[in-house]
């Protein structure tokens, strides 16, 4: 693994899976094999302005059907105005091993912060 | 004639469930959740209870068969809320299910304003769900068809969503106002249940040698009652000249445009096989329907009255 946590390869799971399966569902009489349907992130954004904010994952054999199901899933309760599906694999995740050296060094460093300016009398809006 | 989105009911909706931030809060979290303001089954009741609507003979009769229609239907993928092929399907064929359960419920709520009980009052949709005999039941036969396969439901679901949409997007312009009001809001979401039909045909047709054959194959079992869909009598006659309904027959020629179109995108053919008879408009249906029911009214006839 790389040092600051940007693996090559993502720490989810989702690696396991096999992109280059045919886009299809499996035929009902075999046995369950979830190598076939691939992992999707979903995003989805509440209103107009709003950014788009990870809501959870699903299964979808292919982007139209996994669009499809996270509407199912994830705006049934009028929570959205747009969804993004992005396929799990392909989100590079920061090491959760590496979070002193990632994440813990910007502490203590409050000249990064804007706090030794003294603020001008009468602007609002600072 | 009110709109759902713009309709009077604004004053009885539920906006207490809200558990987020209403309006474009910035503070809205992803997850917010609003009932949002469409027509619902309690709406038509309070109007119907209020004697601001009641609809003639003839639209409660259109109305109680268009409900009978959703309610089998909506009964029968119910059946696969824990048995779809994945977990994410499960909750697609519940939420069609769930879809077609309040247009059910608008639809006999509104026949039931019609056919008013002997002390005078308005028979209630549970009253008309529970408590009617099998030769009752208005719904055509493709609705009480078996589940079967996956690839049979959604031979059944792609014939019905293709109808419906046909049938509620000219339903939007009757002269009934509610009729006009339900078919406005069933018409969005039977739009989505054409879509997810449609790709599924696509996809079943496209997947494997199994997968394909089991296409076909469901086709050909829904196909024979196809023609009943399209198949005007008397009633919805008369409703259609008056501007309150839509002749099922006018309905054809889109319905089969658009339908060949996707089945000739998954390259398959139309089946090519004899239609039933029909007679479900009259009470006369296939031999699955009484089991429907017996499934579906058990609990209701056994503690009349009862509330869960």
């Amino acid at each position: 693994m790389s040092p600051h946590g940007n693996p090559e390869t993502p720490a989810s799971s989702a690696t396991e899976i096999n992109r280059e399966a045919p886009k299809a569902s499996p035929a009902p009489q075999e046995h369950h094999d979830r190598g076939a349907w691939g992992l999707w992130e979903v995003f989805v954004r509440s209103s107009r302005g709003l950014s788009h904010v990870h809501a959870g994952s699903l299964h979808a054999p292919d982007a139209a059907m996994a669009l499809r199901n996270a509407r199912d899933l994830y705006t049934r309760r009028n929570e959205g105005v747009s969804i993004w599906v992005v396929p799990a694999d392909a989100i590079a995740a920061s090491d959760p091993d590496s979070k002193g050296s990632f994440f813990e060094s910007p502490q203590g460093k409050d000249y990064r912060h804007a706090t030794y300016y003294t603020k001008s009398e009468g602007v609002k809006h600072l | 004639m009110s709109t759902p989105e713009t309709s009077t009911h604004e004053s009885t909706g539920h906006g207490d469930i809200s558990t987020g931030m209403a309006g474009g809060d910035s503070n809205a979290s992803a997850t917010r959740i609003t009932p949002g303001n469409a027509l619902r089954p309690e709406d038509i009741a309070l109007e119907v209870k209020t004697g601001l609507v009641k609809p003639s003979g003839d639209v409660a009769e259109y109305a109680l068969r268009l409900g009978d229609d959703a309610l089998i239907l909506e009964q029968r993928l119910g059946h696969w809320i824990s048995r779809a092929p994945e977990l994410e399907e499960d909750i697609a064929l519940g939420n069609i299910a769930l879809d077609q359960l309040g247009h059910a419920r608008s639809f006999l709520t509104y026949a039931g304003a019609g056919m008013p009980k002997e002390d005078g009052t308005a028979t209630s949709e549970d009253e008309l769900a529970y408590f009617r005999r099998e030769h009752e039941f208005r719904s055509v036969q493709l609705f009480e068809q078996p589940n079967g396969d996956f690839a049979a439901t959604i031979a059944r679901q792609f014939v019905v969503s293709y109808y419906q949409y046909e049938l509620y997007r000219r339903l939007t312009e009757s002269t009934d106002s509610t009729l006009a009001a339900i078919a406005a809001k069933a018409v969005k979401e039977v739009d989505y249940h054409r879509d997810h039909s449609s790709q599924w045909v696509l996809r079943l047709a496209g997947g494997t040698e199994e997968s394909r054959k089991r296409m076909i194959h469901g086709l050909r079992l829904m196909w024979p009652y196809v023609n009943e869909l399209f198949q005007d009598d008397d009633l919805t006659q008369r409703l259609a000249e008056a501007g309150a309904a839509v002749a099922p027959s006018s309905l054809r020629g889109d319905f089969d445009r658009l339908v060949t179109a996707v089945l000739s995108e998954a390259e398959l053919e139309v089946p090519d096989v004899p239609a039933a008879p029909g007679g479900g408009r009259y009470g006369k249906h296939s031999e699955h329907l009484g089991y429907i029911l017996a499934e579906m009214q058990v609990l209701a006839r056994e503690h009349p009255g009862a509330s869960w």
